[in-house]
């Protein structure tokens, strides 16, 4: 332990914000504090924050009902923290992360932690930093945890894995992208936003999906549509009540403690990914080969486990 | 050499203080520093200087840059500057831009502003500016 890390993690009890900046930015971008850090939460604490996600296509107000709920939450008197991804570009490997703007209204309120984040290419090594800023927000006092992110792609939508409970929000006029996610939206998400309800196809929006989640919402008699105007605040309190009965449900049911597993195993093979591409890659370069990928993948492999073992 | 141990990308704030509503030339320096690998965090028109000390300090950005229009540039760098200190974030080196006179270039220099840029600044120029003020920040914190 570093004197480095030791004062990090004294700042993070204070819940001094540039100390959790700064422990945010460690475990981003990997760097040596990040494991003494890590390896230094209390489990407990984490075990008892809730982590809902915020999925949707761009441009749905996914960003607008965050600072909405924020708004509400604050009410009740919350400490929240706030991971908003938004896409790398694959070009320059730069991002604008502007999700901020709708929630600048929170900017002084020291107990809204806001994160912005870019998804840097490597989807994997994103749930590895936003599951890691969950945990360090959690040891900063933050008791709920909103990501959001950007889904269109199920790639996208991995991420989400790491929420308890995760909303998907929709919007009229939205029509190719929710004809493309129809498949998998009820793998993905507990509950169907409809926000924009103030504007035209709305309510045929709700009712296509009040089919699409049929089932489910017969299984708990929880619905799972919800209409919102985020930007005028409106459908934000029925919203926040239907996910509390939801997420106590899954509290009592084990389902939140069973998600929590599965998501610690998909957070783990992605730091064994992040660990191994490199090795691979060194090997790789050092040995030019002409044969089928997937042959000399297997040998690379046996290659670096028998040199493991030596 | 596929996978090189690649350094992090800079994150830096764009912000605009102040009552002027046109952020052409902020979403500019934003989108040229975005397509030069930074991470740019941007925070819309209309922030008070608190504001924008306050978000620099939550997002950990290696570096602010301001643009102001509205000719009050001479209060409003400065008193980000001076936010930023009270939170704890007086390491953080503020750029900016804007219609500046030149009489007014020097004295925002004085008052700790890294670098300056007016409009007709060419774009190598403040990038290479931001890139030396991340790069300077980041050795000075030891990340
Ligand atoms: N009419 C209407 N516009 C909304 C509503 N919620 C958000 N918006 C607008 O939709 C646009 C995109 O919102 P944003 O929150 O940035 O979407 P995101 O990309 O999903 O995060 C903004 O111009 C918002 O003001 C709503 O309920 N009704
Ligand atoms: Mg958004």
């Amino acid at each position: 332990m570093t004197a480095g890390s030791n004062e990090l993690l004294a700042g993070l009890a204070r819940q001094d914000p540039r100390a959790i900046g700064r422990a945010i930015s460690a475990v981003e971008n990997n760097s040596e504090a990040a494991a003494d850090i890590l390896s230094s939460l209390d489990q407990d604490v984490i075990d008892s924050v809730l982590v809902l996600g915020i999925t949707g296509p761009p441009g749905a107000g996914k960003s607008t009902l965050t600072s909405a709920m924020i708004r509400a939450l604050r009410k009740k008197g919350n400490r929240l923290g706030i991971i908003a991804v938004d896409p790398s570009s694959p070009i320059s490997g730069g991002a604008i992360l502007g999700d901020r703007i709708r929630m600048m209204e929170h900017a002084l309120d020291p107990d809204v932690v806001v994160r912005s984040m870019a998804t840097r290419g490597r989807l994997g090594g994103l749930c590895a930093s936003a599951g890691a800023t969950v945990r360090i927000m959690a040891a900063a006092g933050c008791e709920i945890i909103i990501i959001e992110t950007v889904g269109v792609g199920q790639s996208e939508m991995d991420i989400i894995r790491l929420a308890d409970i995760t909303l998907m929000v929709l919007a009229p006029g939205f029509g190719d992208d929710i004809q493309a996610m129809k498949a998998g939206l009820l793998e993905v998400a507990d509950f169907l936003v409809v926000n924009k309800s103030d504007l035209a196809g709305a309510d045929a929006l709700c009712m296509d999906m009040e089919q699409v989640f049929h089932d489910k919402q017969e299984e708990d008699g929880i619905a799972r549509v919800l209409q919102t105007i985020a930007s005028l605040n409106q459908g934000i309190e029925q919203l926040l009540a239907t996910v509390k009965t939801f997420g106590l449900h899954l509290e009592t049911s084990g389902i939140k403690e069973e998600r929590r597993h599965m998501a610690l195993d998909a957070e783990t093979l992605d730091w064994i990914m992040e660990i191994l591409r490199p090795r691979f890659a060194q090997a790789m370069s050092e040995k030019t080969e002409r044969k089928d990928p997937r042959i000399r993948a297997k040998e690379l492999i046996k290659e670096l486990v028998t040199r493991q073992e030596e | 050499m596929a996978e090189q141990e690649k350094k992090s990308p800079y994150r830096v704030l764009i912000g605009k203080p102040g009552l002027d509503g046109h952020d052409r030339g902020a979403k500019f320096i934003a989108r040229a520093l975005r397509d030069e690998g930074f991470e740019v965090i941007y925070t819309g028109i209309r922030r008070s200087a608190a504001e924008i000390a306050a978000t620099a300090v939550q997002e950990d950005v290696d570096a602010v840059g301001l643009s102001s229009l509205s000719g009050a540039h001479l209060r409003l760098f400065p008193e980000v500057i001076k936010e930023l200190q009270t939170r704890g974030g007086g390491d953080i080196p503020v750029l900016g831009g804007g219609v500046i006179p030149d009489e007014d270039i020097e004295l925002l220099l004085q008052a700790g502003v890294s670098a300056v840029f007016t409009p007709g600044t060419a774009a190598e120029t403040f990038i290479n500016a931001f890139t030396e003020a991340c790069e300077k920040h980041s050795d000075d914190s030891g990340q």
